[in-house]
C-alpha cells in the first residue's frame, strides 16, 4: 500500500522501450502532480468555503451535490463558459501571459516535494534551493498582470504584491536555514529521512519537536501566509480597498488561473512546511507507521490548510507599511534569533546528564520567547498603549 | 445625572487594549472563532440559518407585505367591503392606488369600486391604507412570494387579484380580524372552512 | 396662488408643495448669499509632485465594495498616501424633503424609514417628536416606554452591524459581520413581531405608537437583551485586543475635538473626540431622564476610539433597556386626541431632534396650517459627519481611508436623502 503509486509508475514505465523511459517517467510524474493538485484545488475551495461558513456560523455551500461537494465543479464550469474580456487599453500579450506566469512556477515547485516514501518527481540534491528559487518567479506574473491591465487598482495591487513577496522571501528563507543547518543537506528527501524514528524510540524526530523547530515552524507559517497572499496578508488582493488588485481586469478562465496559482502555491508552501518541520511523510509515533506515507503527507497538508483557513476566518488585514515593518523589524530578527537557538541546540547535542538536557530545553525555549517579547515591545509598544475610557454621568 | 458640559466626570474607566506580547490577542480571537466553529455544529443558537425554500418561519401576526381587499360571503367582487370612498387613495404615500367609483344605469355613484388598481411596483407596504380605512376593507396581506415569469407581469393588481375572503384574513391576522368583525357586527367565519351560508353584508 | 410661475405650477401639479415666493406668514425673507468664498481650498501638500506627474488619481466609487453604497471619493495618491480626497455624493438623491412636503404629515412617516434604513425606528421617532412639538400632542406613558425600548434596540442593531462593517472594510473576511448579523437577526425578528416589518418598521405615530406590544413580545425582548452582553463579550474577545486591529486603528483618522465641534459632528464620532455631548443627556427627550446610564467618552478621536465608544455604548443601551423593560406600565399606546387623517397642526415651526445611533437626527418642520408641511428639512447625522472626511484622511493611506470612512458610519440613504 505504501509503495502503491511508486510500483504503479514503475510498471507503467516498464511498458515502454528503454530510450523513452525517462521521458515517460517524467510525463507520468508531471501529469500526476497537475492532476492531483488541481483536484485538490477544487477540494480546497470547497473546504475553505465550508470551513469559513462554519467559522462564521453559516452553512457554507450546500446546494450542489451532497454537502455542496460539487460546488467547485459548478464554479469551474461557470468560469470556463464566461466571456474572456481583455480591456482595449491592455497590453494583450502581457495580459495573456501573466496568469500563465503565475501558475507555471508554482507547479514546477512540486517537482522536488517528496509526497511519500520515494515519491518525489525529481530527487534533486539542491531541492530546497530549487523550490525557493522557483517560488520567487510568480512575482513576475503579478507584476505583469497589474502592469498590462492598465488599471490603477491593478497597478497598485501589483506593486503591493511585488513589495510584499520580495520582503517576505527573506524571513521565509531564513526560517528554513536552521533545518538545513541541522540536517546538513539541501535535499528534501534526505531531510525527511532524517526526521524518522532512527534506530529506536516511539516518537519520530520531527524538527517541530525541538524548541527551535517549533518556533521555526511558526515563523515559516507566518512568512508563508504572506508569501502566498493569504489573509491577513492579502493586501495585493485587498478586495475592500483595491477590489481584486492585479486580477481586477481578468475574467473567465484567466481569473480562475490566478486562483489556481494561488492555491497551488499555498499547497506547495504547506507541503514544504510539512516536509521541513512536520516530518514530511513520516508518521509521528511508531505505532501509526502502518498508515501509508503519502497519506501522512496529505494529512499534514490538510492540517496546514486548515490553519490557513482558520487564520483567514479570524483576522483583519494589515496595512502595507505595517506589513513591511512586520517582515523587516520583527520576523527577520526573530529568524536570526532562531538561527542562534538552533546553533546552540546542535552544539549541545548529546548532553551528559538530565539537568544539562533540561537547561538545554530551557535555553532553547527561553531564547525565542524573550526575543519575541523584546521585539514586540520594541516594534509595537509605542502604538499600543492601554486606553482608559471616561464616562459622563 | 444633570446636564453635562464638556467635563466628563472621571468615573472608574474601563481599560482596553493590548497585552504585552504580540500575538496573544490574535490567539484569543482564534479561540473565539474556534468556539464558533465547533458551536455551529451543536448549538442552534449559533447556526441560525433557515434554509428558505425548504423551511419557512411562521410569519408573526403583524407581518405585512402588500394590501388586499376583504370580501364577505362567496362572491369575491360582489362581497367586497370596499365602498370606493377613496380615502386610501388619498392617504397612500406612494400614490399607488387608483380607484374609480362604479355608477348605476342612471349615472348615480354606487358604493362599490368599478376599478381598484394597486401598482405594487411603487407600493412600499407601509400599511397606511389599512390604517385609515374606516370600513375595514383594505388590509395588509402577508404573502411575500410574488415572483413572476416576466418582468412586467403581475405588477398591477386589479380588484379581482386583490380580493381575499374574510376567512383568509382570519387565518393570517386572527386578532385583528376578530376586532374588525366585532366593529362591523358580523359573525366571524369558522376557522379553516369558510361558512356555507353567506353572512350578512358589511355596512 | 394666482401669481404662480410656470415652474411652480408644474411643481404643485407634481405634488411638490406650495412654493410661494414669500414664507407662509410672509415674514421670512430670502437671505442674501454670504460674502466671500464659502469654502477655501487648502493648499495641497503634494501639489509639486502632482505637477511632476508623480501622483495617481483614483476614483474610489461609486461602485466600490467599501464605499457603503453609491458614494465616490476622488482620491489623489502619492504612492499609497492620500494628498487630496474629495467626497462626492448625491448618487442616491431621492428628493426626500420635497416629497414629504407634497404629502400629509402622516405620509412622511414611512418615508423616514427609508432615510437611514438600519435605524427606521429612531428616524420615526425624530420626525414624530417634531410633529408632536408642532401640534402640542403628547404620547401616552406606555408608548414612551415602547419608543425608548425600540430606539435602544435600534442602537444595538446599528452599532453591532457598524463594527461588523468596519472590520469588513479592514478585510476580516466577514466573520465579525456575520456574528453581528446573527444578533441582528434576533433584533429584526423582534421588530417584525412588533411592527410587521423587519426594516421598514413605520411604527410611530404622532401621539403614540401604531401597535401595542404583547406580554410575550416583552418577554422575548427581555431574553434577547439579557443575552446581548454575552455576544458583546465574545465580540470584544475577538476584536478589542487583536493586534492587527490595534495597529490598523490606533492613531488613524484623528479628529480633534475643536474641528469636530466646528464641523457640527455629532454622535459617537464627537464623543470619541472627547466631547461629552449626548442629546439624551444634554436635552432629554421622551422619558430618558428616568433612566440611569452613562455616556462613554474617548480622548484620541481615532478610529479605535470610535470603535470602542460604540462597544461601550451598546453596554449602556443594554442597561437602559433592562430598566425600561422592568418599568414599562400598562395602558394605551395611542393618544386618541391625535388625528391621523386631516391632521392640521397650527401655524408655526418646530425642530425635533434626538440622539440617533449615528448622531443628532433632527427634523425641522414649518406648518402653514394646512395638512401638508410647508417646509420639511432633515438634519442627517451621517451627511454632516461625512463632510470632514478629507481632514481625517489626509496623509493616511488608501487602506486607512476605507476604514476611516467605515468608522464615520454612513448610510447613503440618509446622506443623499
Amino acid at each position: 500500500m505504501d509503495q502503491l503509486f511508486v510500483n504503479l509508475k514503475a510498471w507503467a514505465v516498464g511498458l515502454f522501450p528503454q530510450p523513452v523511459q525517462l521521458w515517460v517517467s517524467m510525463a507520468i510524474s508531471a501529469g500526476a502532480i497537475v492532476g492531483v493538485f488541481s483536484g485538490m484545488f477544487a477540494f480546497a475551495t470547497w473546504m475553505e468555503r465550508k470551513g469559513l461558513g462554519r467559522f462564521q456560523n453559516r452553512l457554507g455551500p450546500n446546494r450542489v451535490g451532497p454537502w455542496g461537494l460539487f460546488q467547485p465543479v459548478a464554479d469551474g464550469l461557470k468560469m470556463l463558459i464566461k466571456e474572456d474580456i481583455v480591456p482595449r487599453a491592455a497590453d494583450r500579450g502581457a495580459h495573456f501571459l501573466a496568469p500563465l506566469l503565475v501558475v507555471t512556477p508554482t507547479v514546477l515547485a512540486y517537482a522536488v516535494l517528496p509526497m511519500g516514501r520515494g515519491m518525489s518527481a525529481v530527487d534533486m540534491e539542491a531541492g530546497l534551493l530549487f523550490f525557493l528559487a522557483v517560488g520567487g518567479l510568480k512575482e513576475f506574473g503579478f507584476l505583469l498582470a497589474g502592469w498590462s491591465s492598465r488599471n490603477k487598482y491593478a497597478l497598485l495591487g501589483a506593486l503591493r504584491a511585488l513589495a510584499q513577496m520580495i520582503s517576505y522571501e527573506a524571513p521565509l528563507v531564513l526560517a528554513v536555514v536552521p533545518v538545513v543547518m541541522v540536517a546538513g543537506t539541501l535535499s528534501l528527501a534526505q531531510i525527511v529521512e532524517l526526521q524518522g524514528f532512527g534506530e529506536s524510540g516511539a516518537l519520530a524526530h520531527w524538527m517541530a519537536f525541538t524548541p527551535w523547530g517549533a518556533v521555526g515552524f511558526v515563523l515559516f507559517m507566518i512568512a508563508a501566509t504572506a508569501e502566498s497572499n493569504r489573509s491577513p496578508f492579502d493586501m495585493p488582493e485587498g478586495e475592500s480597498e483595491i477590489i481584486a488588485g492585479p486580477m481586477v481586469e481578468y475574467s473567465g478562465f484567466k481569473y480562475a488561473l490566478f486562483y489556481l496559482g494561488e492555491y497551488m502555491g499555498l499547497f506547495a508552501v504547506s507541503g514544504l512546511g510539512a516536509t521541513l518541520f512536520l516530518g514530511g511523510w513520516q508518521a509521528p509515533v511508531r505505532f501509526l507507521a502502518w498508515f501509508p506515507s503519502w497519506g501522512w503527507f496529505f494529512l499534514k497538508l490538510l492540517f496546514c490548510l486548515g490553519l490557513f483557513i482558520w487564520l483567514r476566518a479570524t483576522l483583519p488585514r494589515l496595512r502595507v507599511d505595517q506589513l513591511m515593518g512586520l517582515a523587516w523589524k520583527f520576523l527577520l530578527p526573530m529568524t536570526l534569533i532562531n538561527l542562534v537557538g538552533a546553533g546552540l541546540w546542535r552544539w549541545t547535542e548529546g548532553a551528559p546528564a538530565w539537568y544539562w538536557e533540561a537547561a538545554r530545553w530551557a535555553i532553547g525555549l527561553g531564547l525565542p520567547i524573550l526575543g519575541w517579547r523584546a521585539l514586540s515591545a520594541a516594534v509595537f509598544r509605542p502604538r499600543r498603549r492601554r486606553r482608559v475610557y471616561r464616562f459622563a454621568e | 445625572m444633570s446636564g453635562l458640559g464638556n467635563n466628563a466626570s472621571g468615573t472608574p474607566g474601563e481599560e482596553k487594549g493590548a497585552s504585552s506580547m504580540l500575538g496573544l490577542g490574535i490567539l484569543k480571537g482564534l479561540g473565539v472563532t474556534l468556539r464558533n466553529f465547533l458551536g455551529s455544529y451543536r448549538d442552534p443558537e449559533r447556526l441560525i440559518t433557515v434554509e428558505y425554500p425548504e423551511e419557512r418561519l411562521p410569519l408573526p401576526e403583524q407581518s405585512r407585505a402588500f394590501p388586499m381587499l376583504i370580501y364577505d360571503g362567496e362572491d369575491p367582487i360582489g362581497g367586497l367591503r370596499c365602498v370606493a370612498c377613496k380615502i386610501c387613495e388619498k392617504e397612500c404615500p406612494s400614490q399607488c392606488i387608483y380607484i374609480v367609483k362604479d355608477r348605476d344605469a342612471r349615472g348615480r355613484p354606487m358604493k362599490r369600486p368599478k376599478i381598484f388598481d394597486l401598482d405594487i411596483s411603487t407600493c412600499m407596504g407601509c400599511g397606511i391604507c389599512a390604517e385609515v380605512c374606516p370600513f375595514d376593507s383594505i388590509k395588509m396581506d402577508a404573502a411575500y412570494e410574488r415572483s413572476a415569469e416576466s418582468r412586467f407581469e403581475r405588477l398591477l393588481l386589479r380588484k379581482e387579484d386583490l380580493a381575499k375572503p374574510n376567512a383568509y384574513y382570519h387565518k393570517i391576522h386572527p386578532t385583528e380580524a376578530a376586532e374588525a368583525d366585532a366593529r362591523l357586527g358580523i359573525a366571524s367565519p369558522e376557522p379553516e372552512a369558510p361558512p356555507e351560508g353567506a353572512p350578512e353584508k358589511a355596512a | 396662488m394666482s401669481r404662480q410661475t410656470e415652474g411652480q405650477q408644474f411643481a404643485s401639479a407634481l405634488g411638490m408643495g406650495n412654493a410661494s415666493p414669500e414664507g407662509p406668514r410672509g415674514d421670512s425673507p430670502v437671505l442674501p448669499p454670504p460674502a466671500g468664498p464659502l469654502y477655501e481650498a487648502k493648499p495641497k501638500p503634494g501639489s509639486a509632485r502632482a505637477a511632476e506627474g508623480e501622483t495617481l488619481e483614483v476614483a474610489v466609487g461609486p461602485h466600490h465594495p467599501s464605499t457603503h453604497g453609491v458614494f465616490r471619493m476622488d482620491v489623489v495618491l502619492d504612492g499609497e498616501r492620500i494628498i487630496s480626497l474629495k467626497p462626492r455624493f448625491g448618487y442616491l438623491h431621492r428628493n426626500h424633503e420635497k416629497l414629504c412636503e407634497g404629502g400629509t404629515y402622516l405620509m412622511a412617516i414611512p418615508y423616514t424609514d427609508r432615510l437611514d434604513y438600519f435605524c427606521s425606528l429612531t428616524n420615526n421617532w425624530a420626525y414624530v417628536l417634531a410633529v408632536e412639538k408642532l401640534a402640542g400632542v403628547e404620547a401616552p406613558e406606555r408608548a414612551e416606554y415602547l419608543r425608548v425600548i425600540t430606539a435602544e434596540l435600534t442602537r444595538l442593531l446599528n452599532h453591532s452591524c457598524l463594527v461588523g462593517f468596519l472590520l469588513q472594510d479592514m478585510g476580516a473576511m466577514g466573520t465579525p459581520l456575520m456574528y453581528a448579523f446573527r444578533e441582528r437577526e434576533k433584533l429584526v425578528d423582534l421588530f417584525e413581531e412588533l411592527t410587521g416589518a423587519r426594516m421598514m418598521c413605520n411604527y410611530m405615530r404622532f401621539g403614540g405608537c401604531r401597535t401595542d406590544a404583547s406580554a410575550g413580545w416583552l418577554e422575548r425582548t427581555r431574553r434577547v437583551v439579557d443575552d446581548f452582553p454575552r455576544f458583546l463579550d465574545e465580540f470584544e474577545d475577538l476584536l478589542t485586543s487583536n493586534e492587527i486591529l490595534l495597529a490598523r486603528t490606533q492613531g488613524v483618522g484623528k479628529l480633534s475635538a475643536e474641528l469636530a465641534i466646528n464641523a457640527g459632528v455629532t454622535g459617537p464620532m464627537l464623543r470619541a473626540s472627547g466631547v461629552a455631548y449626548d442629546i439624551r443627556k444634554a436635552a432629554p427627550y421622551g422619558i430618558y431622564e428616568r433612566f440611569a446610564f452613562r455616556v462613554p467618552v474617548g480622548e484620541h478621536g481615532d478610529v479605535y476610539d470610535r470603535y470602542m465608544i460604540r462597544m461601550l455604548e451598546m453596554r449602556e443601551s443594554v442597561r437602559i433597556l433592562k430598566q425600561a423593560l422592568k418599568e414599562i406600565p400598562e395602558g394605551p399606546v395611542l393618544n386618541p386626541k391625535a388625528r391621523r387623517r386631516n391632521f392640521r397642526p397650527p401655524v408655526g415651526e418646530a425642530y425635533g431632534r434626538l440622539e440617533a445611533p449615528k448622531g443628532e437626527l433632527g427634523f425641522y418642520l414649518i406648518s402653514d396650517g394646512s395638512p401638508r408641511p410647508y417646509r420639511f428639512r432633515i438634519r442627517a447625522p451621517s451627511f454632516i459627519n461625512l463632510t470632514i472626511l478629507e481632514d481625517m484622511c489626509l496623509g493616511h493611506t488608501l487602506q486607512d481611508a476605507v476604514i476611516i470612512l467605515g468608522s464615520v458610519d454612513i448610510v447613503m440613504g440618509e446622506v443623499d436623502r
